[in-house]
């Protein structure tokens, strides 16, 4: 019964039909495995396929060709069983505004079927969890788009779920937001010890916050390791290749190569273009952000 | 504050900072299983409904204006008239379970809007991530929607009051009422839901709201009787589950003549139906 990974994923493709037979390929033959208890990173640009790929393993989109399993219980065949060990917070911000926080949180309880009897003190101690307690009977609107994304985390956190999944939890937040945001998540993976899937598309938060990380572009995955692992190999391939150029790193004779080179090394072309293209998700994020913070 | 760990010195006389207790936290509660999950679900999502109307009140209100200026204009004008035949009872009675049921029609047919809000919003995302099956997500709406239906009738059976309609306080023939508005709203609720999973976008789905409530109304037994309408209306009346409400409605408050039993079977039978259309259809909304 104990599963060694978190998440399997094998050949996950999906694709988006729009009107008139247009198809975005969004994932485009995934293979990665989330060992039980790591942080892992899912990093790349607006548009790279992150959140179908999370949609995927989250049961909310039906795996077309592929696989998923989630310790172990297949995503498309299982998926009750699946949600029951899974806490997800989404990409947007999303906190009911016409209940207080605590009832928030309350709602995750009861349809995690936390008994009556405890279910007080277990919502009270998520909230803990985020420090949220002297805010939990204030309105959900009331609320900065920190403190809603703090509240999405005890929502995620009351079931007490064994794999915590992150939707980019810290985009179109201040940096004392993110860094407040980090500060939960690492403090209560310290505590409980789940495993975390998270994604982003900050190169630093990858760096320091993740186990291992899966660089994604165009619906695929380009490289997977450790951060060092990574800046390793581009420091290698670096010094075989051009030695002494600059090379197409374009890394200006630094001698630690940071995960911007990674990316820019393994997609071959830089993580700011790959992000500039695409506002659409943006600005739809900070549209939530205004209506629900 | 946090559960970071003692790093820091705790040589001052205060007892040292161990964070907040996570015990429960690190524990998955039981999981029901079988028939107890669909229950827990409905008492959980009427929870919440309630919550919120606890907090805002003045939807309760505002909802309220409507069915009254329907019994104070149309009902006290046509009482008077005389022009509707009612079998013997002044209009304004005839007229008060048609007004309920028109009201709660409304209320149910919003919950397609607002399930669009919660996906736009992310909370019916988050909500279908949990172990809650879509039949008893959709259910749970439902019947949170006949819930405000309900508190929204007795509203409107106050103001009915208050205008001198003679209606009944039998408290067996009022638990009926409630289980008619229950019932009705879940129905209208469920189309409502699965009209949205299929144009999947607000602003289509306030059009067709619009487009359909009105006929629903008009088409049904609510302002007049049968017989008084044109052959084809009286055909739309009949498959208009509106009409069946209305008819149990005013049989239950009133005591007019009535057909309780197909009234409750046919309210029944399309809430069913529109369960299982709105459980199918919502996935496409999380796509
Ligand atoms: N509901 C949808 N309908 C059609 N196309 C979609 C839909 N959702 C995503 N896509 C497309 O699929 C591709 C991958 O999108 P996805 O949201 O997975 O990217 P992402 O890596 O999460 O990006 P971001 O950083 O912007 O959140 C994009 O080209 C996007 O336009
Ligand atoms: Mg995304």
């Amino acid at each position: 019964m104990d599963h060694e990974e978190a998440v399997v994923c094998r050949g996950l493709e999906y694709s988006f039909t729009h009107g008139r037979g247009k198809v975005t390929r969004a994932v485009d033959g995934i293979d990665l495995t989330v060992r039980t208890g790591e942080v892992f990173g899912l990093l790349g640009p607006n548009g790279a396929g992150k959140t179908t790929t999370i949609r995927a393993i989250t049961t909310l989109l039906p795996v077309g060709a592929g696989m998923v399993r989630v310790f172990g219980h297949d995503a498309t065949r299982r998926p009750m069983e699946v949600r029951r060990l899974l806490g997800y917070v989404p990409q947007q911000l999303s906190a009911d505004a016409g209940l207080t926080g605590r009832e928030n949180v309350a709602l995750f309880a009861r349809v995690f079927d936390v008994p009556r009897a405890e279910r007080a003190r277990r919502v009270t101690q998520a909230l803990a969890a985020v420090d949220l307690t002297d805010a939990a009977d204030r309105m959900a609107a009331t609320y900065s788009g920190g403190m809603v994304r703090r509240l999405e985390l005890a929502q995620a956190l009351v079931s007490a779920p064994r794999l915590l999944v992150l939707d980019e939890p810290t985009i179109g937040l201040d940096p004392i937001a993110r860094t407040g945001v980090w500060e939960r998540v690492d403090a209560v993976r310290r505590a409980t010890g789940m495993t975390v899937l998270v994604t982003t598309h900050y190169m630093d938060e990858a760096d320091r916050h993740c186990d291992r990380i899966a660089l994604m572009d165009r619906g695929r995955i380009r490289a997977l390791g450790t951060p060092a692992e990574l800046k390793d190999q581009v420091r290698q391939d670096g010094q075989q290749g051009q030695a002494g150029h600059e090379g197409r790193d374009g890394r200006d004779g630094r001698d630690e190569p940071t995960l911007d080179d990674v990316f820019r090394h393994f997609a071959g072309r830089d993580l700011a273009d790959a992000t500039e293209g695409d506002f659409g998700d943006v600005r739809r994020t900070r549209r939530t952000a205004n209506r629900v913070g | 504050m946090s559960a970071v760990p003692a790093a820091r010195p705790t040589a001052s006389a205060e007892p040292p900072d161990r964070g907040p207790e996570l015990d429960l936290l690190l524990v998955p509660p039981r999981a029901r299983t079988g028939w107890r999950l669909v229950p827990a679900r409905i008492a959980a999502m009427c929870a919440v409904e309630l919550q919120k109307l606890r907090h805002d009140r003045t939807e309760l209100y505002t909802r309220a204006v409507q069915p009254a200026l329907w019994l104070l204009i149309f009902g006290e004008t046509f009482t008077r008239l005389k022009a509707i035949p009612t079998g013997g009872i002044p209009y304004l009675d005839y007229l008060a379970p048609g007004i309920i049921a028109q009201s709660a029609m409304f209320i149910a047919i919003f919950y397609g809007i607002m399930i669009i809000w919660e996906r736009d919003s992310g909370v019916l995302t988050k909500l279908l991530v949990t172990p809650t099956p879509r039949a008893a997500l959709v259910t749970g709406k439902a019947f949170a929607a006949g819930v405000k239906a309900v508190l929204q009738a007795v509203v409107v059976v106050l103001i009915a009051a208050v205008l001198g309609v003679a209606m009944t306080w039998n408290p067996l023939r009022l638990l009926g009422v409630v289980a008619v508005v229950l019932l009705g709203s879940a129905f209208f609720s469920c189309l409502s839901m699965a009209i949205a999973g299929i144009v999947l976008t607000r602003d289509r789905l306030m059009g067709i709201g619009q487009a359909i409530t009105m006929p629903l109304f008009f088409g049904s037994n609510a302002l007049y009787p049968l017989d008084l309408m044109p052959g084809w209306l009286q055909a739309v009346s009949k498959v208009n589950p509106l009409s069946y409400q209305v008819d149990a409605l005013r049989g239950l408050l009133i005591g007019t003549p009535s057909h309780l039993p197909l009234d409750f079977a046919v309210l029944a039978a399309a809430t069913l139906a529109g369960i299982a259309a709105a459980s199918a259809l919502l996935g496409r909304l999380a796509r």
